[in-house]
């Protein structure tokens, strides 16, 4: 066993265990459905603007233009916009296209020996597959739990709803995206034990946010498919706290407290981890800025002024003794 | 270089005002207007029977699935007779009949729709069932 991954599944066990503990034997109803939601929202919030201004305090002196195609040139030669943009408008469509399409892990290759020593590049989609059915998945479930959290649900809710539960299977009918989410969340968990260099450079931060959310997303299936709570009560909670009208309903499930704490987990931790990567691809110095190294001249911000000795001053030092020494000077 | 400074200001901060404004959507949306839940109106027919084909709790939580078993039932398995732990026997029917679900719980408005809208959930019961007529 390796004590990174064993001290994450612990640790999100613990946090398993403490809603029940807290909810079922303690009573503490208020904590886990008023206090603690309220108190994650806010260390995500101010956490994520914390961390975004401090690095905003760095200093990018030069363009990092690390090219996927042709820079501009001469008239002549044709330039690819959007992987070596030298416009805002080109950096707005790299930064569009990294975000919702990944093309960045699209790029992923991985090299190989073949039949001796002749290396080659493979062709590696899977961690690009699996990153996209994740993030949209995601994306999708939490705009689909907004119908907790408004009061009427916007169309736009319903309709990504309809577009999600189409199938049509089971009552209450099974919405796609909770399943991709886990598919896709015990895939990237599996592909970081198996592949031995992944397993090696993972740490416990790496599993935690995986496991966490497998959790999220099984307790979220069993509230829905299984043990079935009763929604009207819980979304009575929610819009509760989203009004702040905060109320406590008898009889909620324990899952629900289960499921909403892990959440907070989640969001709490959210600043402090590698999740930050959300805002931080906004602000990859790699993908947002244009390739204007030499159209412009991108003086570093940590230059400070340097005691110079010009030709000029030198001369008018040794001037005499340039003279006596039959040197030649440009000023006599 | 002074220290702390930010760079690229304007851009930083109108990316984080966009971030707390998406962030905050379920605060604002609302506009802190209260939203209780829907109270459910019970026809006079449903009072008077006080029970339905099992404990209420239950029926709240796991009413489609009894429908999603009952239609499977007899659709098919032409199996129509739903005997209730309590012993007593119903006819496995949405909406024909006097003992069927809407037989019952008579207006679909006051009844079906106010929890499902509440929730928003949107049954596809009546794609192939005739809507009850509201008796007003």
């Amino acid at each position: 066993m390796n004590l990174n991954y064993l001290f994450s599944l612990l640790a999100v066990t613990v946090l398993f265990l403490v809603p029940w503990v807290g909810v079922d034997i303690l009573g503490k109803k208020e904590l886990f459905g008023l206090i603690i939601p309220y108190f994650a929202v806010l260390i995500f919030i101010g956490g994520f603007i914390h961390r975004i201004i401090h690095w905003a305090q760095s200093p990018v002196p030069f363009r990092i233009p690390t090219t996927c195609g042709q820079g501009q040139s001469l008239s002549w030669i044709k330039q690819n916009k959007i992987d070596n943009p030298s416009t805002t408008m080109g950096v707005i469509l790299r930064m569009i296209l990294e975000i919702v399409c990944f093309r960045s892990l699209f790029r992923n290759i991985r090299l190989e020996y073949r039949e001796g020593k002749h290396i080659s590049y493979e062709w590696e989609k899977w961690l690009w597959l699996g990153a996209l059915a994740f993030h949209w998945s995601f994306f999708v479930i939490i705009i689909r739990h907004m119908r907790f959290f408004t009061e009427p649900v916007p169309f736009f809710i319903k309709a990504l709803e309809d577009l999600d539960g189409f199938l049509q299977i089971g009552l209450p009918g099974i919405f796609i995206s909770g399943f991709v989410l886990l598919a896709a969340v015990l895939y990237l968990f599996f592909r970081r034990i198996y592949i031995h260099q992944v397993r090696y450079i993972s740490l416990a931060s790496d599993y935690f946010p995986l496991f966490l959310i497998m959790a999220i997303a099984i307790s979220g299936i069993i509230m829905r498919y299984f043990t079935k709570v009763d929604i009207i009560s819980v979304k009575e909670m929610t819009m509760g706290l989203v009004t702040f009208h905060p109320v406590v309903k008898e009889g909620v499930h324990t899952i629900v407290y289960v499921h909403l704490f892990l959440v907070c987990v989640l969001i709490a931790y959210f600043p402090f981890s590698k999740l930050m990567h959300s805002g931080g691809i906004f602000m990859s110095p790699t993908r947002n800025l244009a390739n204007t190294t030499r159209v412009k001249r991108h003086i570093n911000p940590w230059n400070y002024p340097v005691p110079v000795h010009t030709y000029e001053a030198y001369e008018s030092e040794f001037r005499e003794k340039m003279k006596e020494a039959g040197l030649p000077v440009e000023k006599e | 270089m002074q220290k702390n400074k930010m760079y690229d200001k304007e851009k930083v901060l109108a990316g984080l005002t966009i971030f707390v404004i998406i962030v905050t959507f379920p605060f604002w949306y609302n506009m802190g207007k209260a939203a209780p839940a829907p109270e459910i109106k019970l026809s006079d027919k449903a009072k008077a029977a006080k029970v339905c084909v099992a404990p209420k709790s239950f029926m709240t939580a796991e009413h489609m699935q009894i429908l999603d078993v009952w239609r499977e039932s007899v659709v098919r398995n032409k199996k129509r007779l739903y005997s209730s732990l309590d012993g007593k026997n119903y006819n496995m029917s949405l909406s024909t009949g006097e003992d069927s679900c809407i037989g019952c719980h008579v207006s679909k408005a006051d009844f079906c729709d106010r929890c499902h809208t509440y929730a928003s959930v949107r049954p596809y019961c009546w794609d192939c069932h005739i809507e009850p007529k509201e008796n007003k």
